[in-house]
């Protein structure tokens, strides 16, 4: 399993009432997920719990078969630079960086993503080139234009060859296709599951959107799987 | 490593402000370096208002008193020396040379001083530079006057002028030796000490003078004319000080005793450099102020980054939740404001110091002109070098508050942001 999650509980703070309950949540190898809830269902405070910003209180968060909560704080910063790759809602790009630069970003944290980057071909930037070509960015200027100049829609496919960037096993995305319109949001999408599938990527893809749900393998609703859904508002 | 490419371009992109910040460091360091520079040279160039004279000869006083009025001009001598044992000692064996002063008159508020041609020659100020004549020469004559830049200057005189000297310190018309007139034959290059607001005439000079004076007034129904007094004994009977270099150093102390225990009348010897230093630490309080400020406009320049950092951090919370996204830790986002503080004041202590050498550079000259303070532009001195270090101390020290501020942010945030 790419993720175990078991008998999970989450509160902030030790007195705060608990945010998060899931008795079991697990993810096969190049699945392509979608986890769906209103606000309020404990999304993003999954997303923290899987990607190791936050550990579990109670209970035991696995990923790639390592449990979170036994990971250090540094080693989970590692662990996420080297097996993760993560796509924001939106301003996911270092306005100072060039798109190449930004794609760049992840083998500057983690040899191991460099390592598998330079694997596949030709040196790092030729390995952004590549990535960038297969998600519809094939500009020859583009690679050295500054970030602030593209659109949203480009924004989101440049952080997407990022996430990308050196073969992680697992890409978290949180909402990454609220601020496209809707034509956009299917073609995003489908590029964003053909590179998963050529690299064997899992794909945990978080939105409210349910308009999307059937183009994915399976449909997590927070809603019901999360216990304490009800109970909170999210922060 | 990486984060610090990062901090680089980051820096990059915020330029302008990234600059300001730099040139507020710089001047205020180059103020802080530049401070402390004249403040050196300046106690150097005051303990080397005289320098080359190995004791300084007079009555028996204190040591600053001496100083004050053999050198500075300041003040009365208590008691002159006898004509004789000034022999006496410029006869000693270890006594290389001695140059006597007389002083007591006064020219429109400027001492007069007596002397002999051995003043321009020994006379030596600011690391043993000789004084130097820019206009006319040397006296030679009974009635020749040579005057130190200042007087020339505030009294507009040029060669060829005639001087009245007045006697005592006060200009008042009853007390003058008018009768005697002097006429400038050369003017004194600039050199930052009092020899710049002395007149200086021959020994014989005054005594010609004096001739028909006594206790401080003429001697009623008694006139010897200029011409007259030239043909009299003009052999002066006291002198107020002398200056004494010795053939070698090494006999200061045995020489300072020879004087101090000279029989025949009360005498001291004291040695300038020490009487000029013991002068300075009883002047010198304005100095430490002056560091004192300096001091604190460099902590102004510091608190100036501080502030622009604390400003940019609420803009940079996404920048570092992308960062933490693909993988930065806490401690790397610690490391790039860190390294940004670090970097702004390493680049304005760089700085300032290349605008304070090019300061240095075009000062120099004028500095040297109008105060007499000469800047020896050399490396940076074990002192300054401490004060650097505490400048870079201190950014990183300063840095470190946002630093720890973005540390916290990142922690708290994690990965989401809030826009």
């Amino acid at each position: 399993m790419v993720i175990d999650v078991r008998e999970l509980e989450f509160r902030w703070q030790p007195q705060a009432p608990t945010v998060l309950s899931i008795d079991a949540l697990q993810v096969a190898p190049g699945e392509c997920v979608f986890i769906k809830g209103p606000s309020g269902s404990g999304k993003s405070t999954l997303l923290s719990l899987l990607s190791g910003v936050t550990t579990a209180v109670a209970g035991t968060v696995r990923v790639m078969d390592q449990a979170l909560e036994r990971l250090a704080g540094v080693q989970r910063d590692h662990f996420r630079a080297n097996h993760i790759g993560y796509i924001f809602q939106m301003f996911n790009l270092i306005p100072y960086l060039s798109v190449a630069d930004n794609v760049m970003l992840p083998c500057r944290f983690s040899a191991r993503r460099r390592a598998r980057a330079l694997a596949r071909g030709n040196g790092l930037e030729a390995e952004a080139r590549r990535l960038l070509r297969h998600l519809d960015m094939d500009h020859p200027d583009l690679h050295q234009r500054a970030v602030t100049t593209l659109s949203v829609g480009q924004q989101q496919r440049v952080a997407a060859a990022r996430a990308l960037m050196g073969s992680p096993e697992l890409l978290i995305a949180d909402e990454p296709t609220s601020s496209l319109d809707a034509d956009r949001r299917e073609s995003f999408i489908r590029l964003l599951f053909n590179e998963c599938r050529e690299v064997g990527a899992t794909l945990i893809f978080v939105s409210h959107d349910a308009s999307l749900e059937r183009l994915f393998d399976r449909t997590v609703d927070l809603a019901t799987t999360n216990r304490s859904a009800h109970a909170v508002t999210e922060a | 490593m990486a984060i610090f490419s990062l901090a680089w371009k980051s820096l990059i992109n915020r330029r302008f402000t990234a600059l300001l910040t730099v040139v507020s460091i710089a001047l205020s360091v180059a103020l802080l370096v530049g401070v402390e520079r004249l403040r050196t040279e300046a106690r150097a160039s005051f303990a080397n208002t005289l320098s080359g004279t190995d004791l300084i000869l007079g009555a028996r006083s204190g040591p600053v008193q001496l100083l004050l009025y053999a050198v500075f001009r300041i003040g009365d001598a208590t008691n002159n020396i006898s004509w004789k044992s000034y022999q006496d000692i410029a006869a000693y064996p270890k006594v290389a040379w001695t140059v006597p002063i007389s002083l007591g008159d006064s020219h429109r508020g400027f001492r007069v001083l007596g002397t002999t041609p051995a003043y321009f020659e020994h006379y030596r100020y600011a690391r043993g530079r000789p004084l130097a004549i820019a206009e006319g020469r040397q006296f030679t004559d009974l009635y020749d006057a040579v005057l130190g830049a200042e007087v020339a200057e505030k009294l507009d005189y040029s060669i060829g002028d005639p001087i009245i000297v007045a006697h005592g310190a006060s200009d008042v018309s009853f007390a003058r030796h008018d009768d005697k007139p002097f006429r400038v034959v050369g003017i004194l290059a600039r050199t930052g000490t009092p020899v710049d607001r002395t007149v200086h005439v021959s020994l014989e000079a005054i005594e010609a003078i004096h001739i028909d004076w006594q206790s401080g007034a003429p001697i009623p129904g008694v006139s010897i004319s200029a011409e007259q007094a030239r043909g009299m004994d003009l052999t002066p009977k006291v002198i107020t000080a002398a200056l004494v270099g010795l053939k070698s150093k090494v006999a200061t102390f045995r020489v300072q005793r020879f004087i101090n225990d000279y029989p025949e009348e009360p005498l001291s010897a004291i040695l300038p450099g020490v009487a000029l230093s013991q002068l300075w630490d009883l002047i010198g309080v304005a100095e430490n102020a002056l560091l004192i400020v300096s001091v604190f406009v460099v902590v102004v320049g510091l608190f100036g980054m501080l502030t622009a950092l604390l400003t940019s951090l609420n803009e940079r919370r996404r920048e570092m939740a992308i960062l933490r996204s693909v993988g930065a830790r806490p401690g790397h986002v610690f490391a790039l404001i860190m390294g940004e503080a670090g970097f702004l004041t390493l680049l304005g202590v760089l700085f300032g110091l290349a605008f304070l050498y090019l300061l240095l550079l075009a000062g120099q000259p004028i500095v040297e002109s109008r105060f007499g303070i000469f800047i020896e532009i050399g490396g940076l001195s074990p002192y300054e070098w401490i004060l650097l270090g505490a400048v870079v101390a201190a950014g990183f020290l300063v840095g470190s508050i946002p630093s720890y501020r973005a540390y916290q942010l990142s922690l708290a945030d994690g990965l989401s942001v809030r826009v």
